[in-house]
């Protein structure tokens, strides 16, 4: 029940961790699947409907289900205590965030148990997102459980942007933010810019199917390259959405553990900042072969190269960062380093597909398997286990396994360059994508076979991390502030896991690294920005997961209005938008309590600060 | 300014209650953040219509449909209800609640008869000119933009109702100021986007063609 009602970041963090780690197992088991039925010419493992249903709900589920809230559970663990403030700006909508983000997502898997999950592609192109080739309910899932989810996701960017405008500590001017704060920041401001775009799409969508509309449907005059505009106008920044907290991410971990400050500290700020501008501009690169002519693809695929300049100026300052450093190789730096070649030839194949001539041969080939791979996965999933090994002791006051932490290191990236280095070449000599199986002997074989592989040695490094996760929890709780000894910044200067209210006084910041410099000048802990007073928090409420109840039920309504029961009363509450409204009616009810009863919060005295024995 | 000192002094409220608190002025960066968003949201709704308001397929078009008179008077009913709008904030600042609470109720006054007005135009459509949402792809971007513009502006009637019910019951303190503040931006926002929508889908429909 605490969990139900939490508002403290904290907590929300460690939700948002375990539903992620959820459905990334579940896209996990999918792409299993798939690498089974790829694993040898000809294999009848799964049908060919079955296939697309696994590809599209594999891609769907990791990217806004998987790698999205995990990457939320680092931000809530962590930015409140950078910045040094004693919780986000609205605790309310953090937990929404959170619970609309679950209950989509549990929506969306639902259509596997209810007729079909979606089988268009995780970019859901029209026609094939159309009713008349995907006749289930699958794409309806898609849309409608996207739709809810992606409220969460954008609730959860206002409330970074707001917290990190206004609750930074005293002394902590925008450049003397940690990076992370800064690629959270940048990340949030994308947010808050594409995801209404693909709201909006979704909503086009779903009308299409559900209420007959005619965007997409060429006889009605529709355009299906509209959606795909749409789509890549969200879905370009939403890959830099994922990258640029990895990149932050990596920041943090490869100056902690060379013990040094960020090489280049204001050209990375700089260089995230211009990344998230030629983010919005490049989207047409995944449209080259749709025919917008030459013009078009030019200009689009300058723009797209020019990503490289910015991308370019951040690895050779993680690169002068570790030189001459003191390099620590623990499990989370390991994780940082071997990001980055990996990360650099995620990015060199991107060059390579962004030059639209080149693209007519790649495209839709397994090169651009590879490539998003080695970004997303070799980018963004190595930062995400660099960064839980990094921040796991300040979650939960307990340091990882090492021993076991190097083994997944070296299990996972070894199998990752096994499944995918090669699925390049399977691109080159012809494999096309999305296609169920494949004739043998025409040079896929071997290949695909490794690449099998590799994808279960993967798997074996996640299951390590598992372990290690559950031996950690045998230990008992309470490292000290600063487990590394090396940390630099605010949030290694509480107690690990960190009290409640996270700082007892709001420290006073006094140049980049805050914690590193104090702790230079031979200080144990930051100087108070404030004397020692009750602090103000807020309350617990049940609210934000009603209203989430309430859109689940209002998004299950929508999709079945048209649907023929053979019931009549089953017809009679849907075909009549009853269920809808009953739906909005709890979410817009919950609305209007919370309005109507201002939470007054609670307060924590001094006497009792002490008394919980915080030394912060 | 006698008079404003005042009734400040009576209602012990600072001079703009809606910035006084912390959480008050988080809520406005919050709102301005989330206006953003919905900017992003219209616009593409925008290039959405934009791209299919000639895709009329066997439907009518837009200069068929059309009548600028009715829009007109909508569009001048929505302005004035911004001013309106307007009038109350200045009425929170000089901390006179009457007065707030009047000027809110004709805000919500005039949402109403635009509403009404749009709703009448939908029903004329669908029922003379057969023209629905699935009528063709130029139906369909239509309805979806008006029909979410007039769905803002029915979400903001139903809210700027309860503040008024709040304020009402509790006065104009710390907590509801910034409530009443972030409405009226919304208000203004979706009001703005009404004069697009006037711009884009009448003018340009009836005019051009
Ligand atoms: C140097 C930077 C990058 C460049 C120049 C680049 C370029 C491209 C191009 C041109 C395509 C389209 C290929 C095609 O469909 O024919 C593509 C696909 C893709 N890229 Fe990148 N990319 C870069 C970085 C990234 C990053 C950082 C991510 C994710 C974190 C990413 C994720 C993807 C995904 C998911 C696709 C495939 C989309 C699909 O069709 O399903 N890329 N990239
Ligand atoms: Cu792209």
């Amino acid at each position: 029940m605490d969990w139900l009602t939490t508002v403290d970041h904290k907590k929300i963090a460690i939700l948002y961790l375990i539903a992620g780690g959820f459905f990334f197992g579940i896209g996990g088991i999918e792409a299993l699947l798939i690498r089974v039925q790829l694993w040898k010419p000809m294999n009848t493992f799964v049908t060919a409907q079955q296939f697309n249903e696994l590809i599209t709900m594999h891609g769907t589920t990791m990217i806004f289900l998987g790698v999205m809230p995990i990457i939320f559970a680092i931000m809530n663990a962590v930015i409140p205590l950078q910045i040094g403030a004693r919780d986000v700006a609205f605790p309310f909508l953090n937990s929404l965030g959170f619970w609309t983000f679950l209950f989509g997502g549990l929506l969306l898997n639902l259509s596997w148990f209810m007729g079909g999950a979606p089988d268009g592609g995780w970019t859901a192109y029209a026609p094939l997102s159309s009713t008349t080739y995907s006749t289930t309910h699958g794409v309806d899932f898609y849309t409608i459980g996207l739709q809810i989810a992606g409220l969460g996701t954008l609730i959860g960017g206002i409330n970074f942007l707001a917290t990190i405008i206004t609750m930074r500590a005293p002394g902590m001017s925008f450049m003397r933010m940690p990076m992370f704060t800064w690629t959270t920041f940048v990340t949030s401001a994308m947010i808050l810019f594409a995801f209404p775009a693909i709201a909006v799409g979704l909503v086009l969508l779903s009308f299409d199917r559900i209420l007959g509309a005619n965007f997409f449907n060429v006889a009605g005059g529709g355009n299906p390259v509209l959606w795909q505009h749409i789509f890549w106008i969200f879905g370009h920044p939403e890959v830099y959405i994922l990258i640029l907290p990895a990149f932050g991410i990596i920041s943090e971990v490869v100056s902690t553990f060379s013990r040094k400050r960020l090489f280049g500290y204001s050209s990375m700020v700089f260089a995230t900042i211009l990344i998230a501008f030629l983010g919005f501009m490049v989207w047409a690169h995944h449209m080259f072969t749709t025919g917008m002519g030459p013009v078009a693809n030019a200009l689009f695929a300058i723009a797209t190269m020019l990503i490289a300049v910015p991308t370019g100026i951040k690895i050779f300052n993680w690169l002068f960062t570790m030189w001459g450093g003191q390099i620590t190789f623990n499990t989370a730096s390991l994780f940082a380093i071997g990001f980055v070649p990996t990360f650099v030839m995620g990015g060199v194949t991107g060059v390579m597909l962004g030059s639209a001539p080149a693209d007519y041969q790649f495209h839709d080939t397994y090169f651009v398997v590879a490539h998003f791979h080695y970004v997303i996965v070799g980018g963004l999933v190595l930062g995400l286990f660099s960064g839980l090994h990094y921040w796991w002791p300040k979650m939960f006051g307990r340091v990882l396994n090492e021993t076991l932490g190097k083994i997944e290191f070296w299990t996972f990236i070894i199998g990752f360059h096994l499944t995918f280095f090669l699925q390049h070449f399977l691109g080159l000599v012809g494999m096309q994508r999305r296609v169920f199986t494949y004739l043998p002997n025409q040079g896929f074989d071997l290949m695909n076979m490794l690449s099998t592989v590799g994808a279960f040695l993967m798997g074996v490094g996640v299951i390590l991390f598992l372990v290690n996760v559950v031996i950690t929890a045998r230990k008992p709780v309470g490292v000290e502030n600063d487990p590394w000894g090396d940390g630099r910044t605010l949030e290694w200067a509480i107690p690990s896991p960190p009290p409640e209210y996270n700082f007892k006084q709001l420290p006073l910041v006094r140049g980049i690294d805050a914690y590193w410099k104090e702790k230079m000048a031979g200080h144990k802990e930051m100087t108070p920005a404030e004397p020692v007073g009750s602090i103000h928090m807020p309350s617990p409420t049940i609210i934000p997961f009603v209203m989430s109840v309430g859109l689940f039920i209002a998004g299950l309504g929508f999709m079945f209005t048209t649907d023929d029961f053979g019931n009549s009363f089953l017809n009679f509450l849907f075909n009549n938008y009853i269920v809808v409204i009953i739906g909005l009616g709890i979410t817009f009810g919950s609305m209007i309590v919370h309005s109507l009863y201002d939470d007054a919060g609670w307060h924590i005295e001094p006497e009792e600060i002490d008394g919980k024995g915080a030394e912060a | 300014m006698t008079t404003l000192h005042a009734e400040q002094a009576t209602n012990k409220l600072p001079h703009e209650p809606e910035k006084a608190t912390l959480e008050g002025r988080n809520k406005i960066l919050g709102f301005w953040l989330f206006l953003a968003g919905e900017a992003v949201l219209f616009g593409t709704l925008f290039a959405t219509f934009l791209t299919l308001r000639n895709q009329v397929a066997d439907g009518p078009s837009a200069s068929e449909l059309f009548s600028l008179p009715i829009t007109a008077v909508a569009t001048l009913i929505l302005l004035v209800s911004s001013l309106t709008s307007v009038f109350s904030i200045q009425a929170m600042h000089r901390g006179n609640v009457k007065s707030l609470l009047t000027w809110l109720t004709v805000t919500v006054l005039l949402g109403l008869g635009f509403l009404g007005l749009e709703i009448y135009e939908f029903y004329e459509y669908v029922t003379h000119y057969g023209y629905g949402m699935t009528t063709s792809a130029f139906s369909s971007s239509f309805y979806t933009l008006v029909g979410f513009h007039g769905a803002h502006v029915t979400f903001g009637i139903c809210w700027i109702s309860l503040l008024i019910g709040q304020v009402a019951r509790k006065g104009l303190t710390v907590v509801t100021a910034p409530k009443i503040y972030v409405s009226a931006m919304y208000w203004h926002f979706v009001d703005v986007v009404w004069v697009f929508v006037f711009t884009v889908v009448y003018l340009l429909g009836k005019v051009v063609g």
